[in-house]
């Protein structure tokens, strides 16, 4: 069943073209990667998906409905999530309030609730602690709960940003470069955090990546995109031996 | 989690001191210990905390810098006025129906202004605010320029603390539930919440509704215990004055906002004769604060937080 | 007819001295992406300066305008040196407020000093003529303060685009960092780009004590926001623009004064600010950018 249908997906930016006719089919359950030099315009598929810009042409399908035109917290509440190419942490909160606040869009109170105390307000509140709980044991942040995302070593944020992402319950994850920044050894249990969160949470995941060893390695199929098209797509072994794809990256390797 | 019992003792407690405060004042006023002047600027103490605590919810916790709250705070004063003055409404429903108004041109001013970021949204709340008090100075019914005069004192001590806790309570309660935390994610940052699902512009447009709301509230105060209302006292210098208390407090620290405003309104009171010194000194605070601690005095902490948190029952 | 035209008139001279006023905003805006809430200020200072000169030294007017910019350029660039500057890397947040203090500080420091009372402009320093030509009264007030005016655009004009420090000041509002890389000293570019829209100003504060005949401390606060609105509409950080806007504000406000009501004339650059900024923010000759993510 196809989860992610994108057709003929174009956007412009002040007459020259960033994206042109792209198209994008991910069945539910994929894991996929989006690869391609930098420039080639990948997060600019993102972004267009999560709404942050809407597209001048084509169609974004999901669950068989189209995202155009719906504000990025829509978006969400579709069940779409993301974590971004440059860690969007709230920084000055602390990771425990930082996944409580991906919980946020199914709190089961309301607001008269909150001022005035009332029960329904202190059992709300006692879930969403043990659901963000949850998550944070799941990255192995539990005993950081109480700390300030921006003092948590690169690798640990990244862990963060997934797991708030995870906590808005999406059925597709958009991940924009976790690898960026990580070891060889770091990036080895991203992947094997990649493929458990796929199977352990039942998801759909879209990747850009440029560590091709973690790409390669983790995605069943893979999409090139080059000057804002798609060049190539198909299994990281067609990838691999595709000349135009090996000419787009010529200088970078493909291996 | 704490335990309930725990929970409730110091609910116990809290209750008790608000209770001595409110008692002793009570008696202190009965007996005239407190004379005119100590009454004056309590009155002015607690309708500034609640300025103060109000703004900061927009300032602070939402990180929309507003420079229009004394419009809001206009709007209350005035509406209150003409429901006692010429509705022949009691205090009590004039009191909400200011507060509803300003919330309400809150709403109207926030919608269209809180797309706007920074420095654009600050400039426009200015504006805004200065519109208000043009549009008041034209109103003749409402005395143009001159303002309303002969307005009853109707507000006394029980009002005013009874209106300040409740600003404090609602206000603390507000931000630390989840619709809190959304809202400062707003702060934060603004496109990550929004891809957490968080609608960014509801939740400024809210805080901005709810902060403008106590404006008005403080205004209805304002109106009933100083006889005289015009619109030349709530331009944009008034804004400022509360804007100040905030910045020096911390932006995001109620009890900063609260500590802020008490030092502000005595040193107003030291300074009654000396009104150029004072702002000579709003000027340093502004400057010397953003310089040298851009946080504010707490910072986005909230002062005995372990007591007082329990109390305002967050989860700490 | 003839009475908008006279209208047009009227508002000309105005327009002219919001333009001086709202290159200032422009080019520090341009250059450090900061409100100066202080630059309506630091015309009144320059108001004062010049009255000064001509009542306790008896110069003429072109004498008072030059101290008067002298001197402000000097405060503009010290105000820059000591509130500013150390906050570059915080947050706009934090500059803005700290603006707002600079602000007031300008404003009480001279209430302190010289008295919230307001002066009256010594008439006998430009002595007044009305010329009546076809139909529109002129007086020589108005014309000398559109060619001044002028004639310091012109100058400013000449300096951006064809001078060192012109240039210096183009590389560092587009790309600060990359400026520096190229061997411009960012300070030394900031510190003029302050001292040639303070001087601006201060020329507007005299062209103001000329025109409304009287000054007072708090004078530069709604000029200062008016001509603000008139750097917007132009379109914030763009010179042009900043002239054309303040014309344009000019020629509004005394059409509104004209043919409304004089109480609405300072809403109506309110009314004004939050139309652009809902309609078209970047202003009439800004362009279109929307945040990276």
């Amino acid at each position: 069943m196809t989860i992610l249908n994108i057709q003929n997906l174009s956007k412009y930016f002040g007459g020259l073209s960033a994206l042109a006719d792209v198209n994008l089919v991910i069945a539910s359950g994929e894991l996929v990667g989006l690869i391609g030099p930098n420039g080639a315009g990948k997060t600019t598929v993102f972004n267009l998906i999560t709404g942050v810009y809407q597209p001048d042409q084509g169609h974004i399908m999901f669950d068989d409905k189209p995202l155009e035109g719906l504000l990025p917290h829509k978006i969400c509440q579709r069940g779409v999530a993301r974590t971004f190419q440059n860690i969007r942490l709230f920084k000055d909160l602390t990771v425990l309030d930082n996944v409580k606040i991906a919980l946020h869009k199914d709190v089961s109170y309301q607001l008269y609730a909150a001022i005035l105390r009332l029960p329904t307000f202190v059992r709300g509140e006692a879930s969403i602690e043990k659901e963000a709980l949850h998550y944070l044991r799941i990255f192995g942040l539990e005993d950081k709960q109480e700390e300030i995302a921006s003092s948590l070593p690169y690798g640990e944020q990244r862990r963060l940003e997934i797991a708030r992402a995870l906590a808005t319950r999406p059925r597709l994850l958009i991940l924009d470069e976790p690898a960026a920044g990580m070891n060889p050894q770091e990036t080895q249990d991203l992947m094997e955090l990649i493929r458990w969160i796929r199977k352990e949470f039942d998801l759909t995941i879209l990747l850009i990546e440029h560590d091709m060893s973690l790409v390669m390695g983790v995605c069943e199929r893979i999409y090139v995109l080059d000057y804002g098209q798609i060049i190539a797509q198909g299994v990281p072994e067609e990838i691999r031996n595709n000349p135009r794809v090996i000419e787009a990256y010529l200088g970078e390797e493909v291996s | 989690m704490p335990s309930s019992k725990r929970q409730w003792l110091w609910f116990l407690i809290n209750i008790v001191i608000l209770a001595g405060i409110f008692t002793l004042v009570q008696y202190m006023i009965a007996t005239r210990m407190l004379n005119q002047y100590y009454q004056i600027n309590l009155a002015s103490m607690c309708i500034n905390i609640i300025l103060a605590v109000s703004l900061n919810l927009i300032n602070g916790f939402t990180g929309q810098l507003s420079l229009g709250h004394a419009g809001f705070m206009a709007v209350g004063a005035y509406v209150a006025a003409v429901c006692t003055k010429s509705m022949d409404l009691s205090f009590i429903p004039a009191i909400i129906a200011g507060s509803l108004a300003a919330a309400l041109a809150g709403l109207i001013i926030g919608v269209p202004t809180l797309r706007l970021r920074g420095d654009y949204l600050a400039i426009a709340t200015l504006g805004f605010g200065e519109i208000i008090r043009v549009i008041l100075q034209n109103i003749e019914e409402v005395g143009g320029p001159a303002g309303i005069v002969g307005i009853e004192r109707l507000t006394t001590w029980p009002y005013l603390f009874l209106a300040t806790v409740i600003t404090i309570i609602v206000i603390q309660n507000l931000i630390n539930s989840s619709y809190g935390r959304a809202i400062i994610s707003v702060r934060e940052d603004e496109v990550a919440a929004e891809m957490m699902g968080v609608n960014t512009t509801w939740y400024k447009v809210m805080a901005f509704m709810i902060g403008a709301g106590f404006a008005g509230l403080a205004g209805a105060l304002f109106a009933h215990y100083f006889y005289i209302i015009k619109p030349d006292t709530f331009n944009f210098l008034k804004s400022f004055d509360i804007l100040v208390m905030v910045v020096l407090g911390g932006l995001g620290s109620t009890t900063g906002a609260i500590l802020a405003a008490i030092f502000i309104t005595v040193l107003t009171a030291y300074l009654q004769a000396f009104p150029a010194i004072r702002m000579i000194i709003y000027a340093m605070i502004l400057i010397l604060v953003m310089i040298y601690r851009p946080q504010g005095l707490l910072g986005n902490k909230e002062l005995t937080r372990k007591t007082f948190s329990r109390f305002w029952g967050g989860s700490a | 007819m003839v009475e908008f035209l006279q209208q047009m008139v009227n508002g000309l001279s105005l327009g002219a001295i919001y333009a001086l006023i709202a290159l200032g905003y422009t080019m520090v805006y341009g250059i450090i992406l900061l409100i100066n809430f202080a630059h309506g200020d630091i015309m009144m200072v320059g108001a004062y300066v010049g009255f000064f000169s001509i009542t306790m030294l008896g110069s003429n007017v072109f004498v008072a305008l030059l101290f008067a910019m002298l001197a402000c350029a000097a405060l503009g660039v010290l105000i820059e040196k000591i509130a500013y500057k150390p906050l570059r890397n915080s947050t706009r947040l934090a500059a803005l407020i700290t603006a707002i203090g600079a602000s007031l500080f300008l404003e009480y420091v001279t209430i302190f000093f010289l008295t919230p009372q307001q002066r009256v402009f010594p008439a006998e320093a430009f002595p007044m003529h009305q010329y009546q030509i076809m139909g529109l009264y002129i007086s020589n007030k108005d014309i000398f303060i559109v060619v001044l005016a002028v004639i310091l655009m012109i100058m400013l004009q000449y300096i951006v685009k064809r001078t060192r420090a012109g240039k210096a000041m183009r590389a560092v509002s587009l790309d600060r960092e990359a400026a520096m890389l190229m061997g411009i000293s960012v300070d030394k570019t900031i510190s003029f780009t302050f001292a040639l829209g303070s001087a601006l100003a201060a020329a507007a504060g005299v062209l103001i004590g000329l025109y409304y005949g009287t000054i007072n401390p708090l004078m530069g606060i709604i000029p200062g926001l008016k001509a603000f609105v008139a750097a917007v509409l132009g379109g914030i950080g763009i010179i042009p623009g900043a002239m054309v806007g303040g014309f344009l504000m000019g020629i509004l406000e005394t059409m509104v004064s004209g043919y409304g009501s004089s109480m609405y004339r300072d809403a109506v650059a309110f009314g004004v600010l939050i139309l652009i900024l809902l309609i078209k923010p970047t202003g009439i000759f800004g362009r279109n950018d929307s945040e990276k993510v």
